[in-house]
């Protein structure tokens, strides 16, 4: 029995607590079991060991140290310095409300808080941030507790596909410590940076204001 | 990305010296240098971060002028009550450029350094001598219309994609720059360089030089100060013409004038043709137009923004015209 073949039966095991996260990755690595099959047979007749490295960190070359408090909690993480926040919370922290869309800073779904302020975490890296607080859609609030923008964007209907969303509240909810004119056009302004392709604009739009008022 | 190593400095002084190193870059917000990195336009072999230095302030110096660190975010360059009240021109080219996100990460001396846009500088596929000194220009041939149309040359057309640029070329902030053998002071004229026939060299801080502060003259008191960008979207989106005003008026006549231009220029660009078409005339429509016409006498258009041309004229006149109404 190959170690793949060890994955496989793993799946098996684990299905009472499959996320959609662990049973994309681990049909991934099944897919890859199958399709590669001669490969790693002839792989195992050279004896070249393989590794169990299907769905694990490995260890990296040149990696740091750092500490992050996301969300009121303290993570101690070693990272490659190359790993952007954004990579950091859905990968190494498993944090995964955070989306990548663009991964440049031109559509905003990676939108977090550093130190009470949004950022795009696509285009910062995790080593700038050892010992800031970072606040993720996470740490917002959740299904039993919403944050008043989780809730107004539900109420109004702000999003159709939701990949965005995450991102349009998290600067929502920053926006509402900025300066900010009274009108829509003005927050339409300040969430310039959250690029939605579905088109929920007006709604979006509709439940920043309601918070706003109600604030 | 390629790998690099990774420090971090504790003042401007451990920052100079690690960068000294060939292939070392400084990161302050990381806004253009992470993007171009994950683009294989940058490839640093390490990384000083600088974001610990300080460096973070805006003060008010004993004989009026303003001092701005360089780490200081564009969002808290943009809000602050004295630059909102006195040189208003930065705030409002700040607010016009980016997103709320990318204002609070930008600083003021990563602004100064914010590379083109152009398409095909970001494309390692192309030709670009900015990139790659020597391959050619893509641009020349290609889909230009966002470049420049002026201060280009046969080599590069490349725009300087800033707006904050042009507010301080307006109001001839002063940039200082510290390396190993100590700082500098370089007027914002003299800061950046024109492409000529070597359009990877874009300003005048040398490898290991850090750009530490921003100094802006004591404000004039009465001027009034207008920044203006037509862009294709109404927000977040590089201009394709703009002008940074700073004008006074007394006895209907211009007694004061600044002109400087972004999203046409390879840097940012100070008209002194418009600003001498201006001064000492009436502060009336026939003469901004005249001052338009001359922002763009030596405008040299390529295949597809000939339409820059007109709309500079357009972008000068109308600023100017917000510049002095009840003046």
């Amino acid at each position: 029995m190959s170690v793949k073949d060890e994955d496989k039966a793993e799946v098996g095991l684990r299905v009472g607590s499959v996320t959609r996260r662990s049973f994309l990755s681990q049909v991934g690595a099944a897919g890859v079991a199958v399709t590669t099959a001669p490969l790693l047979a002839r792989a195992a007749q050279t004896e070249e060991p393989m590794t169990e490295s299907a769905g694990r960190a490995e260890r990296v070359e040149n990696a740091v140290a750092i500490t992050l408090n996301v969300n009121g909690k303290t993570h101690a993480i070693e990272v490659d310095p190359r790993t952007t926040l954004l990579d950091g919370l859905r990968e190494t922290m498993v944090l995964t409300g955070t989306k990548k869309g663009c991964d440049h800073g031109q559509c905003g779904a990676c939108t977090v808080h550093v130190n009470g302020r949004r950022i795009n975490s696509c285009l910062t890296l995790a080593v700038m941030h050892d010992g800031d607080a970072i606040t993720t859609i996470e740490g917002l609030g959740g299904p039993d507790n919403l944050h008043p923008m989780q809730a107004a964007f539900v109420e109004h209907d702000g999003y159709q596909c939701g990949y965005c969303t995450s991102g349009q509240i998290m600067s929502a909810v920053a926006l509402l410590k900025e300066p900010c004119g009274p009108k829509d056009a003005d927050v339409k302004e300040l969430m310039s940076g959250n690029i939605c392709r579905c088109g929920a604009y007006p709604n979006i739009v509709a439940a920043i204001q309601q918070v706003r008022q109600r604030a | 990305m390629e790998a690099f190593s990774y420090v971090r400095a504790k003042d401007a002084g451990q920052a100079a010296n690690a960068v000294g190193l060939g292939g070392a870059r400084f990161i302050a917000g990381g806004t253009t240098l992470l993007d171009l990195m994950k683009l294989d336009v940058e490839r640093p072999t390490q990384l000083v971060d600088i974001n610990r230095i300080g460096l973070d302030t805006i003060e008010r110096l004993p004989d009026g002028r303003l001092r701005v660190g360089a780490m200081v975010r564009n969002s808290d360059f943009a809000h602050h009550a004295v630059v909102q009240e006195e040189y208003s021109v930065v705030s409002q080219a700040l607010l016009a450029g980016a997103s709320a996100q990318l204002r609070n990460m930008a600083t003021t001396g990563g602004n100064l350094l914010q590379r083109t846009r152009c398409m095909y500088f970001r494309n390692t596929a192309m030709a670009c001598n900015k990139r790659t000194p020597g391959s050619g220009c893509s641009a020349m041939e290609g889909d230009n219309r966002s470049l420049a149309i002026l201060g280009t040359s046969k080599d590069c057309i490349a725009t300087n994609p800033s707006d904050m640029n042009v507010a301080l070329t307006a109001l001839e902030a002063v940039v200082t720059v510290q390396g190993s053998k100590g700082s500098r002071d370089v007027p914002i004229g003299d800061f950046f360089l024109l492409p000529g026939t070597t359009p990877h060299l874009e300003t005048v801080v040398a490898p290991g030089e850090l750009i530490t502060q921003v100094t802006l003259p004591a404000a004039r008191k009465g001027s009034k100060q207008v920044y203006l960008k037509l862009r294709d979207h109404a927000s977040y989106e590089f201009a394709l013409s703009s002008a940074a005003i700073v004008a006074e008026v007394s006895g209907g006549k211009i007694s004061y004038i600044r002109v400087a231009l972004g999203g046409v220029g390879t840097k940012p660009w100070r008209s002194h043709e418009a600003e001498a078409a201006l001064l000492h005339q009436p502060a009336e429509m026939a003469v901004f137009h005249r001052a338009g016409a001359a922002a763009v006498k030596d405008a040299r258009p390529q295949s597809e923004n000939g339409f820059k041309v007109e709309l500079t004229k357009r972008c000068v006149a109308h600023a100017l015209t917000l510049a002095t109404q009840n003046a």
